[in-house]
């Protein structure tokens, strides 16, 4: 039940422009530092610290551009953090509300099983490999596909172009070798 | 207190939107970036030219506050970073926004996506020293720089062009583009009619 392209793209449109509108442009793939701060300062609380003027962390990533990364570990209930658990929230109701996804489906999607077969121990290899160079190539662009990407060519920034012109130059070519099989 | 309803509303709504549009969905992904159905390649356009002219044209008009723009510095890191993003998505289907949509819309390789992710993400913090010692993060071309220059924002403009009414104009040009754009470049050339799902 996927929408059709002329009003899926209208309303995600939207949904970009209310939050610049409202707050500030959308953005993922920092809220998965944050949690590996909040996780790790649970660990070992001397990681995250609060300063006179704010916090700093003895980690230089998180302590970078005044500690602003150090600031919502240590305050997890922020605008930023929030936005992502929401976003499950309203993936899941999404999908529960269009008759949910079916049990094939939930554990290993159509084309990868057509191309690969029904190993689920090969799909969630590739799942978590490709998990691990998605955020540090992220984190290294300073941005995902919705900050870099979507509100960074919303907004002309040159960056997001940069970022797209690297994204699909690479996800192109991966994706045309590896799924050869339609279904 | 108002930031956290609205972190809630925005972002059920984007959450809901990403599935509905099968943003979330791998097979998707990568029959766009396979080129066999541009369906969702149409849809990210057409979502990045309306939030362009609409947010430029807001700004115009005095509606839209500029200040609530955030332009991100570049360096050659975002190509790098970019590649590597890029390789990732297409090989597990998600990035790192549909990957959380996509787990929990009860899809459990995404779960280990995340899982992959939050160890990517911590290698960076870890590996982060030795990028910003490389020079691969100094800013190249101006850093955070608009393509034109936007009034009233603290971003400089690469050009001198009036770069809200350039936003308006490459806004419409990506709807334009959307338009433009046949639903598939490869494969079989059969029109696709079924739900891709």
């Amino acid at each position: 039940m996927t929408l059709n392209w002329k009003i899926g793209g209208l309303l995600l449109g939207l949904v970009f422009f209310a939050a610049v509108l409202l707050v500030k442009p959308i953005g993922v793939s920092t809220q998965f530092v944050i949690l590996d701060g909040i996780v790790a300062d649970a660990v070992m609380p001397d990681l995250v610290t609060k300063t006179d003027e704010g916090y700093t962390s003895t980690n230089a990533y998180l302590a970078k551009s005044g500690g602003k990364y150090a600031k919502s570990v240590a305050n997890p209930l922020n605008y930023s953090f929030v936005f992502v658990l929401a976003m499950m929230l309203g993936g899941f109701l999404s999908v529960m509300a269009r008759g949910g996804l079916d049990r094939a489906e939930r554990a290993i999607p159509a084309l990868w099983r057509a191309n690969f077969g029904d190993s689920a121990v090969k799909r969630y290899a590739v799942a978590f490999m490709g998990g691990f160079i998605v955020l540090y190539g992220a984190r290294l662009a300073g941005g995902c596909t919705s900050g870099h990407m979507m509100s960074g060519m919303m907004q002309t920034a040159l960056s997001g172009y940069i970022f797209a012109a690297g994204a699909f130059a690479a996800a192109i070519p991966v994706s045309i070798l590896m799924f050869r099989k339609e279904v | 207190m108002t930031s956290i309803i609205l972190a809630i509303v925005i972002g059920a709504a984007f959450g809901a939107v990403l599935d509905r549009v099968g943003a979330a969905n791998p097979n998707v992904i990568n029959r766009m970036l396979n080129l066999t159905d541009l369906r969702l390649a149409k849809a990210i356009l057409l979502a990045i030219g309306t939030g362009s002219a609409l947010m430029f044209g807001g700004q115009m008009l005095g509606l839209v506050d500029v200040g609530h723009m955030s332009v991100k510095t570049a360096y050659v890191g975002v190509f790098l970073g970019g590649l590597m993003l890029g390789a990732g998505w297409a090989a597990a289907g998600y990035c790192p926004g549909t990957g959380v949509v996509a787990a929990a819309s009860g899809r459990k390789d995404a779960w280990f996506f995340i899982a992959g992710g939050l160890l990517g993400a911590a290698a960076y913090m870890v590996t982060y020293p030795a990028w910003k010692a490389s020079g691969l993060l100094d800013k190249i071309a101006g850093g955070a720089v608009t393509l034109g220059t936007v009034p009233g924002s603290k971003y400089e403009g690469m050009t001198a062009l009036p770069g809200d009414i350039l936003g308006l104009v490459l806004g419409l040009g990506f709807v334009a583009l959307a338009f433009a754009l046949p639903d598939r470049l490869m494969g079989a050339g059969v029109p696709r009619t079924a739900p891709a799902e």
